[in-house]
């Protein structure tokens, strides 16, 4: 555990640059740069949120497609009712709308099921105070078959650490 | 890391830690409310239950209880809708266009701001719900297959853009400050001891822990929502607009509505901002987070957007001289010399004058005088949008038909309720939520943090 953000990103390069593995580390706000360092991929979510949007555009002209012009076309102030391409300028504010709704709430539901947080979860972050002002980095020794448990205490230790805790992990 | 210049001011006063950041923010939660609060909270909730009775009361009786008549068959309603709609504004215009500009001192205004948004546009689509008289069918509005043979809502109408853009605004603007909440939700269920909060805390933020990847989640998909909320809320305002721009009334048949519609929805949006927050920085003691520079910014960006709005009040009667057209001439000289001229000169000097004064440095960076402006601006706001509607209808083609609009009590009635649910809401949010997005604040504080700024060689 860590009382400041800029320690934890020394002390994460520094057991980078020995070859340990750091699992994961939790902090109360993005430490922007940390990524890299620990192994963290760049996220998909755009492309989630893309791929959700062009849904939406294909939907929503489809739909108007089938309501406005095949299925029940009407004359409305002689506007053009019997072709998607005449009628398209009509059609655009609501295709725009149905975009962003799907790509964005597509895009949330994503987010939520794959951080794995949905209502009534249970918090599984290791110590109350991350998300106050505290910032741990998890390190398993699974990860480090080349180091012992005390070694990795060693080397921690001399990271500006203020406190290290040993934990049992059922896997 | 990022360097700010060292000639910005900083944006969190006094020598805060993380913790401290914590403390200020999620006290209040903690604490019991102070008297004020209950005693804000009775007046807020009095006049809600008055707000009920009365939409109760119209929709028992019927839209003939409000003041329209055969000329004037839009009034008060979707001057209200207008105007709710165009105070939510600035609360996406903070998160999203701010957060793409990468503009920091959005980070101690917008969540406040947001829930400013979310409560407005929830005012406001109660309007056009209650105006539709039969409210029990509003379910009409959507595209669904149906027992009068197959006959679908009309796409080429704004009215239904309008179903869909606010829609769509409500729930995304709900989501976007849905996502920021979780990480200070949880911040809160950690510090709570007692049970029920915790366990209350612990649901609302989704058991989240604070992973470095779901920080990584975090912040892509908030820039995604911010780059799509952009242009939605430029949209909806536009829309909005055009519910009057695509009719064939003199007086709302212009091209300019729609940037005109958004840069005064922007412009009563800051507004109404600046009313709560300078309420709320006093009550809560936020004077570090949202300090005088915040309020100066904010009262820039009035100056910015009423200027606007003002060229396109010149440039409106510029153009229906310059158009030739009889009835589009008449319809703006009625404006501004009919029956009705008391409400277009209260707009001008509303909306046009009084946030002129703020170019004077002393006036934008007084607290007293942003407080009163803002409520002089909203108040502009607000008959800016009666004058477009009423004066446009009440004397129409047929001078025998020509009339007045007088509200009644139940026009009147409704308005008043909306402010009173409106202000409840907030209250409600100010007492239970993290007024400020603690996990963003915390990641500037040692770019924009006072202590930190002074001595940039240490970090």
């Amino acid at each position: 555990m860590y009382d400041d953000d800029h320690t934890l990103m020394e002390a994460a390069k520094k057991l980078r640059d020995l070859g340990i593995k750091v699992k994961t580390v939790y902090s109360p706000f993005p430490i922007h740069g940390i990524d890299p360092i620990i192994g963290v991929k760049r996220t998909r979510m755009a492309i989630v949120s893309f791929m959700f949007g062009i849904t939406g555009t294909s939907l929503a002209l489809l739909g108007m497609w089938y309501f406005m012009i095949h299925d029940w076309p009407m004359n409305i102030g002689g506007k053009p009712s019997f072709s998607l391409i005449e009628n398209l300028p009509a059609f655009i504010p609501v295709t725009f709308e149905f975009t962003v709704l799907c790509a964005a709430h597509g895009m949330a539901i994503t987010y939520l099921l794959r951080n794995g947080t949905l209502p009534g979860m249970p918090a599984s972050n290791p110590d109350p105070r991350t998300t106050d002002d505290k910032f741990v980095m998890e390190v398993h020794t699974s990860d480090n078959h080349g180091h012992s448990g005390d070694e990795l205490k060693d080397i921690l230790k001399d990271s500006g650490i203020i406190e290290i805790s040993e934990r049992e992990i059922e896997s | 890391m990022h360097k700010e210049a060292a000639i910005r001011q900083p944006l969190i006063l006094g020598h805060k830690t993380y913790h401290d950041i914590t403390v200020d923010v999620v006290g209040p939660i903690e604490n019991k409310a102070p008297k004020m609060w209950y005693v804000l909270m009775s007046i807020a909730g009095l006049i809600s239950i008055w707000g009920l009775g009365c939409i109760t009361y119209l929709i028992a009786t019927g839209i003939g209880t409000w003041g329209l008549n055969k000329t004037v068959g839009w009034a008060w309603d979707i001057t209200n809708f207008v105007w709710w709609v165009g105070i939510g504004h600035a609360g996406t215009l903070i998160s999203a266009v701010l957060l793409l500009f990468r503009q920091r001192w959005r980070m101690a205004i917008n969540r406040s701001a947001e829930a400013m948004t979310i409560f407005a546009v929830m005012m406001a689509a109660l309007f056009p719900g209650i105006h539709m008289g039969r409210i029990w069918v509003a379910y009409w509005v959507l595209p669904l297959p149906n027992t009068f043979g197959s006959l679908w809502v009309n796409f080429n109408s704004p009215l239904l853009w309008d179903v869909f853009a606010i829609s769509t605004y409500f729930s995304v603007s709900l989501v976007f400050w849905y996502i920021g909440l979780i990480p200070d939700f949880a911040t809160i269920r950690d510090r709570m001891v007692k049970p029920l909060p915790k366990k209350i805390y612990g649901i609302l933020s989704f058991g989240w822990s604070g992973k470095a990847k779901h920080w990584t989640r975090f912040e892509e998909v908030s820039l995604v929502l911010a780059g799509l909320a952009t242009p939605l809320v430029f949209s909806v305002h536009s829309i909005v607009s055009m519910d009057f721009a695509t009719s064939v009334i003199p007086g709302w048949h212009t091209t300019i509505f729609p940037p005109y519609f958004v840069a005064g929805a922007v412009f009563s949006g800051f507004a109404m901002v600046l009313t709560l927050l300078l309420i709320m920085r006093k009550a809560m003691n936020l004077e570090n987070y949202v300090t005088i520079k915040h309020v100066e910014y904010m009262n820039i960006i009035i100056i910015v957007t009423g200027s606007i709005v003002g060229v396109a009040y010149l440039t409106e009667l510029f153009v229906s001289w310059y158009s030739g057209v009889e009835y589009e001439s008449y319809a703006f000289i009625n404006r501004f010399s009919g029956p009705y001229a008391w409400a277009y000169w209260s707009m001008m000097t509303c909306n046009v004058i009084s946030p002129q004064l703020f170019w004077i440095k002393k006036i934008r960076t007084n607290l007293t005088f942003t407080f009163i402006l803002s409520i002089v601006v909203n108040i502009g706001m607000w008959f800016e949008r009666f004058v477009i509607i009423v004066t446009s209808l009440h004397r129409d083609y047929v001078p025998s038909s020509w009339t007045m609009f007088y509200p009644t009590w139940v026009d009147i009635g409704i308005f008043i309720g909306t402010i009173g649910i409106f202000f409840t809401l907030f209250l409600l949010f100010a007492r239970f939520f993290p007024v400020l997005a603690l996990n963003e604040l915390k990641s500037i504080l040692k770019i924009s943090g006072e202590s930190y700024k002074n001595n940039d060689s240490a970090h």
